[in-house]
């Protein structure tokens, strides 16, 4: 559990640094159809929540994801508090004993139901629901039913959230301050739903280094059937 | 009696709307709140929390709102809370001061403010 405390810190820190690299691009993406905000909110959120994780002595993963939680509530001051942070804080309720496969599904599918309730948004809209949603779909699936690794099933979630995020572009904006743009949101990326992929890439990198093994090379949309193929064998099998 | 707390964006913006609205609001308690803690424009759940919490005898507090972030804010904010609060789903300005009227009726409750607040929605200026 120690363990797995720790990993999410260092989790939380490598997300830290990225969307500080990132701040730039982020907040020219919002500046394009929004308020200009995201990027510098998020940076010092983020900068603010791997500060007090750092301080915890010895969490557990719960602990570090309310932490982290609540101090992006308190330190974002625009929409992406409450998404990003404010659904941490909920979900982190699934990981009573630490993270697993299945709390992980778990955790994932209450993060998702709780940043579509607070934005009132659904997929399609242009928000960060287009990247979480099939990112949390695509995980599940590949723990629940194709039964693949957690590290593999995570890097087919970040690839599902990729596409999520480049769905975003063609789209037309129905929340956030893009939607007062109309028609003139269609062409671009939105900057949340970028965010969240930034948050999943780093989720994948520390995830893989914690578990000393490479980043699996996936495609999110590749069907996973060996277990069918092997079925297909047993059955052929019985009927000789 | 039942309070009012008015949140937008602008901390500044949120004075100004609960000047407009307590000139009709006799000693109905208004808290404006707003901003993102850093001297810019934004909300931030715990402000909101406390402008809640100070607006506050007992008897409730109907939230007034801007846009987006403020309504997640404020939404997270009432859930924390330890008061009984609700958000008004109505514009802010002509929200509040439907309510600082209503909230000056002897037998105004939560509800009855809030209706009054929402009914700011169907409000025609011409």
């Amino acid at each position: 559990m120690t363990g797995d405390g720790a990993a999410v810190v260092d989790a939380v820190e490598a997300v830290a640094e990225r969307i500080e690299d990132e701040r730039a691009h982020l907040t020219e993406l919002d500046s394009a159809i929004g308020d200009a905000d995201h990027g510098g909110n998020m940076a010092r959120g983020w900068a603010a929540a791997a500060e007090a994780a750092r301080d915890l002595d010895d969490p557990d993963p719960q602990t570090v994801c309310k932490t982290v939680g609540k101090t992006l509530m308190a330190e974002v001051g625009g929409a992406s508090g409450p998404l990003f942070g404010g659904s941490l804080v909920f979900a982190s309720a699934e990981l009573d004993d630490g993270i697993d496969a299945e709390s992980a599904v778990a955790f994932a599918e209450t993060y998702l139901e709780k940043v579509e309730d607070r934005g009132d948004a659904r997929v399609g809209d242009q928000t960060v629901v287009d990247a979480l949603t099939p990112a949390v779909h695509t995980f599940k699936k590949s723990v629940e039913t194709d039964e693949l690794p957690p590290l593999e099933a995570l890097a087919k979630a970040v690839d599902a959230a990729e596409r999520g995020v480049a769905f975003t572009v063609p789209i037309r904006a129905k929340k956030g301050r893009a939607s007062y743009l109309g028609w003139r949101s269609v062409g671009h990326q939105d900057p949340g739903a970028t965010s969240a992929l930034y948050i999943l890439e780093e989720l994948l990198a520390v995830a893989a280094d914690a578990l000393d093994a490479e980043i699996p090379d996936v495609d999110a949309t590749s069907p996973t059937i060996p277990d069918e193929a092997a079925e297909d064998d047993s059955a052929a099998a019985e009927d000789d | 009696m039942v309070g009012l707390a008015v949140v937008s964006h602008s901390e500044r913006a949120a004075e100004g709307i609960v000047e407009v609205a307590a000139e009709m609001a006799g000693d109905t308690r208004i808290e404006p709140v707003g901003g993102d803690g850093q001297g810019g424009i934004g909300t931030v759940p715990d402000a909101i929390g406390d402008a809640i919490d100070a607006a506050d005898d007992g008897e409730g507090v109907v939230v007034l709102v801007d846009l987006g972030s403020a309504v997640m804010n404020a939404d997270v904010a009432v859930e924390l809370s330890d008061a009984e609060a609700v958000i008004a789903d109505a514009p802010v300005l002509e929200g509040a001061v439907n309510a600082a009227v209503a909230a000056t009726d002897p037998s105004a409750t939560l509800d009855s403010v809030r209706e009054q607040a929402e009914a700011a929605r169907g409000m025609e200026k011409l």
